[in-house]
């Protein structure tokens, strides 16, 4: 019976081991790694979403391949997300990895996939060591490096010749970047420069010191949940209507039907919103909106480009999925329609875009969400500022 | 730093302390009755806070939405009692910190399941929106006006309920020693159910109050959860009295902490020394406070052990 | 359950466990070994939670905070330059000790649920300042250029000599706690954890005895960050957050408390269970939660208690 009992142990284990045997290589597979579980999963939902629809769109096929898609979550941890990723590539064997959302999570996963040899597609963290020193021929982002959106705001509020301005933070890697990324263009005064616990809810004590400070505007970087409290208790404190209110990755069509009438009159900007008008664009939000019953948001119209790119790479070498010098070559040329536009890519494999100008307005039905409107354009062509520091010339 | 100010910031870590209270006052009794390590009570939390924002859509009324979902955390609590917890009482500490934890991922996932993982939007009716006059300058929004007089009318309640009527003796007569009001012949298990409901409940008033002015989405217990601890480990376990100190110790001191820390520390560090130092030292101010009151009195302020 | 048959189910384990390196090359399958490898690393961890927890009762709920001194004195060492795996580990190994020494001094003066929570409020207060650290990448944590350099020794590139060296290691932690556990030390320390007052009443202070087995525990799972940094060449101030001293204790407990195959066990199913169902369904937390409630409340012997000559060790 013991010895049955110890058996049977020992065979599950060896079953298990055996369980996935090697695939021969005869499709497309792309592992798509996002944070799909906690409540930041609602991100990795809308970037799954969008991978989807991209393959609707492209008839299930990528290059012309038959195509799987692989999705793992990183859990919002950096090793969990290696793990899947070397899972991905290993056991899976996948072409191409892409996706993530957090920068410390793409710092942990992108070297360890070029290493492999295998392309890193990010649609979304751009880290500026990924930009910089550690540009890789593999790695291709079809997002933005981090710093770019705050100089955009930073840059605006310089043209507008706004002075004294508060500018706050959670106390965090990304926190830090995007307010340095903002004062490498804005030249103004600064009243105060202010850094919140990570992950805080209640900002009373930072808007009680904030109004007595008597700053003429007000540029915050809060995503998720702290956005939202932060909103609600800007409005509630009556700020809303008193004091400019500018941001970076705070509003978005995720925390928008959270806080509802207190974003109205927010100032974002971004490189994409889904009211940008090029053919692409008007398609994929359409559909977008006809499959999933919500506007989309960056981070998916990102992915979808994401899949969009390797379509081009794969379709430029006819499906020689071998022959990754031309997929590169193909990439950087930037060939396809994507959401943005119409774009290049710089020496360190980072979009050299535009980015726009947001506000939040009253939407087409009364008494329905604001929407995010582009107001016009801050920078044309804008290139990161690390792409120097970045070896590969081409 | 003017006097307004500062005042101002006296509100808002008093108010701030109200809602740990509210938290707290659940926690404190469920461990010093039933002896009880509940990491769930933040998902009762969340509960109330969901539950609030669906009625009100639901029913157009604030005032109807309130006991609804106060109702509605009562009974979540009352099932999750009955069905899971009953079997913990007897067991140590650890079982109870790993079941309630496992509890915790249950219903942030059962949450995410109903509601979808985004937050959703929870209002405050109009009639609390906007703000009171309180004296020479001072504008405060009356909806945090309105949490802090519900706080002490609940204070004042609990007071009154454990040091005035008869489930209250029992409730303080259990704290002290389970076994004798067993022997007396009281019926344990129905106490046990009352008063975690009651936890529950507050626990749910405390998240319903929360969900205007905060975020309300899944998780949103566990961030409030680790305060709550702190608040009723200072304040000592069981002891509503120390509940009510920790938390408005626990509000002022965080709050204020995160006000005035960094402009103190700009006078003697330079501005962007003071600026990384200030709120690294603030978030792990409530961490210390509590590490110095163990360190002096190991069984918290009010520990209701054994007297006190 | 025979001392013998405690011993046969043991070494069956370690020898499935040192078999997986020429089973995954057989098969192809070089990701099992990174799986297998990262299991042990953590069941280092877990080994070393379940001497206090286990052996002496301490519930510390912030036990993944060593994880993160021991990443971090590996990380911080290889940023300025200093890639010798001897000097690094023997850092990470004194610092887990100090911090533990700092740690254990405050909280051990108290007992039951406030010694859960000063350990929890001590990890986060490190969690917070780890976060804040600029120069050390503040939560976007650092990167491991280069692993921990042992000239001549062994090379922690080769996939398969990192492998056993970690499974080496575990070894001899195993074999370290079983003697520890069964030596007069252990004895007062499992003594003062079912009767604190007769241990007391025969002449032993408990507290110093648990002081030293907490210093003993930290240092071992500092020896597990430094592994484990090794095994993600990446750190983050996330390896110190409580969820994770949490997940420390499930595996303990799941393995069954005081028993030294437990927590090699109870490491084993829960990775392997959080990783096969977050492959499965997105929602794969409603199921763990509940899965790890029904084990707490009816698997009280843990998984070492299932298996035949597993129980504890009494």
């Amino acid at each position: 019976m013991r010895i049955a009992f110890r058996a049977l142990f020992a065979g599950l284990l060896a079953a298990g081991l055996a369980a996935a045997p090697a695939l021969a290589q005869q499709k497309l597979k792309i592992g798509f790694i996002t944070t799909l579980s906690g409540p930041q999963g609602v991100i990795g939902e809308h970037m799954r979403n969008s991978v989807e629809l991209a393959l609707d769109h492209l008839g299930r096929k990528v290059g012309g391949l038959e195509t799987e898609v692989i999705y793992g979550d990183d859990q919002f941890k950096p090793d969990v997300g290696k793990q899947v990723a070397d899972e991905m590539l290993k056991k899976h064997q996948v072409q191409f990895v892409s996706g993530i959302i957090w920068s410390n999570v793409m710092l942990a996963v992108a070297p360890t996939v070029t290493a492999a040899g295998t392309f890193m597609i990010g649609t979304n963290a751009g880290p500026h060591d990924l930009a910089g020193k550690l540009c890789h021929e593999l790695f291709f982002t079809t997002s933005w490096q981090n710093d770019q959106t705050p100089e955009a705001m930073g840059k605006h509020m310089q043209d507008q010749g706004i002075n004294d301005v508060y500018i706050m933070a959670p106390n965090y890697a990304a926190g830090k970047d995007m307010l340095s990324g903002f004062k490498r263009y804005f030249k103004g005064r600064i009243v105060d420069e202010v850094y919140t616990k990570l992950g805080q809810t209640d900002y009373q004590a930072e808007l009680s010191q904030l109004r007595a400070k008597n700053p003429k505007a007000v540029f915050v970087f809060y995503p998720g949940g702290m956005g939202i409290s932060f909103l609600r208790q800007y409005s509630e404190a009556g700020l809303r209507g008193q004091l400019p209110l500018y941001s970076v990755y705070t509003v978005d069509e995720i925390t928008i039907p959270a806080v509802k009438h207190a974003a109205l009159g927010q100032w974002e900007t971004r490189f994409w919103s889904p009211d940008l008008k090029n053919p692409a664009n008007e398609k994929y939000v359409a559909d977008y909106r006809k499959k999933y019953g919500k506007w989309p948001v960056f981070y998916g119209a990102q992915s979808y480009d994401g899949i969009m790119l390797i379509n081009s790479a794969v379709r430029a070498v006819k499906g020689d999925l071998a022959n990754k010098k031309g997929m590169i070559a193909a990439m950087r040329k930037a060939d396809f329609a994507s959401v943005r536009g119409k774009f290049a890519y710089n020496t360190n494999h980072f979009p050299i875009q535009n980015f726009y100008l947001l506000k939040a307005v009253a939407g087409a039905t009364p008494g329905g969400d604001p929407v995010m409107e582009i107001q016009k354009a801050v920078f044309t062509n804008h290139k990161d500022s690390y792409y120097q520091d970045c070896p590969m010339k081409w | 730093m003017n006097l307004i100010l500062v005042i101002e910031q006296a509100l808002n870590g008093l108010q701030l302390g109200v809602m740990l209270f509210l938290m707290a006052a659940g926690l404190t009794l469920v461990f010093g009755i039933m002896n009880l390590v509940n990491l769930a009570h933040g998902s009762l939390y969340m509960v109330g806070a969901y539950l609030a924002t669906a009625f009100y859509q639901w029913t157009g009324s604030f005032l109807a939405a309130v006991p609804l979902a106060l109702a509605g955390a009562l009974a979540v609590g009352i099932v999750v009692e009955i069905v899971a917890l009953r079997t913990l009482y007897e067991r140590d500490h650890l079982d109870q910190v790993l079941a309630t934890f496992g509890l915790i991922l249950f219903f942030n996932e059962l949450i995410a399941i109903l509601w979808g993982r985004a937050a959703i939007y929870a209002a405050a009716p109009p009639w609390l929106s906007g703000h009171v006059e309180l004296f020479a300058g001072l504008r405060y929004p009356l909806f945090r006006s309105v949490i802090i007089l519900v706080g002490v009318a609940v204070a004042a309640l609990l007071w009154y309920v454990v040091t005035r009527t008869r489930l209250g003796m029992l409730i303080r007569a259990g704290a002290s020693n389970r076994t004798m009001v067993a022997a007396l012949g009281v019926n344990i298990r129905l106490l046990y159910t009352v008063v975690f409901g009651f936890g529950a409940a507050l626990a749910g008033l405390a998240g319903l109050m929360a969900g205007p002015i905060y975020v309300v989405q899944p998780g949103m217990g566990e961030e409030i959860l680790i305060q709550v601890f702190v608040v009723i480990v200072i304040g000592g376990i069981g002891s509503i009295r120390g509940a009510v100190a920790g938390a408005l110790i626990v509000g002022m001191v965080d709050t204020l902490g995160r006000a005035f820390l960094k402009p103190t520390l700009a006078t003697v560090l330079s501005p962007s020394a003071a600026d990384t130092a200030g709120p690294a030292l603030a978030s792990m101010l409530i961490y210390m406070l509590m590490a110095a009151v163990l360190a002096v009195r190991p069984e918290g302020l009010f520990s209701a052990r054994g007297g006190g | 359950m025979s001392p013998r048959n405690r011993t046969v189910a043991l070494v069956v384990v370690l020898l499935l466990l040192a078999a997986v390196p020429p089973v995954a090359a057989l098969l192809n399958q070089p990701f099992y070994l990174d799986l297998f490898r990262r299991i042990m690393i953590f069941a280092i961890a877990a080994l070393s939670l379940n001497l206090i927890l286990g052996y002496g009762g301490m519930i510390s709920f912030g036990h993944a905070v060593f994880l993160g001194v021991g990443a971090y004195a590996v990380g911080v060492l290889a940023h300025h330059g200093i890639a010798s795996g001897y000097v690094q580990w023997a850092v990470a190994i004194v610092a887990s000790a100090l911090v533990a020494l700092a740690i254990g001094a405050i909280s051990i003066r108290t007992s039951g649920v406030y010694f859960i929570m000063i350990t929890l409020a001590f990890s986060q207060m490190l969690y917070y300042l780890g976060i804040s650290i600029e120069e050390y990448g503040g939560d976007d944590g650092m990167r491991l250029t280069v692993r921990s350099q042992f000239a001549g020794l062994v090379s922690l590139d080769d996939a398969t000599a990192f492998y056993y060296l970690v499974f080496g290691l575990l070894v001899l932690f195993m074999f370290l706690v079983h003697r520890l556990v069964n030596s007069r030390f252990g004895m007062v320390i499992r003594a003062a954890r079912s009767n604190e007052a007769r241990t007391r009443a025969i002449g032993f202070s408990p507290y110093a005895y648990r002081l030293t087995a907490f210093v003993i525990a930290g240092a071992m799972c500092g020896v597990a960050g430094a592994l484990l940094v090794n095994q993600t060449s990446y750190l983050t101030p996330e390896f110190m957050n409580w969820t994770r001293s949490g997940e420390l204790m499930f595996m303990v407990i799941l393995g069954g408390i005081g028993t030294t195959l437990g927590p090699v066990l109870g490491a084993a199913v829960l990775l392997l269970l959080e990783d096969f169902l977050s492959g499965w369904t997105v929602h794969w937390q409603i199921i763990l939660g509940p899965l790890l409630v029904l084990a707490v409340l009816f698997a009280k012997r843990g998984l070492a208690g299932l298996l035949p000559g597993g129980g504890r060790d009494e």
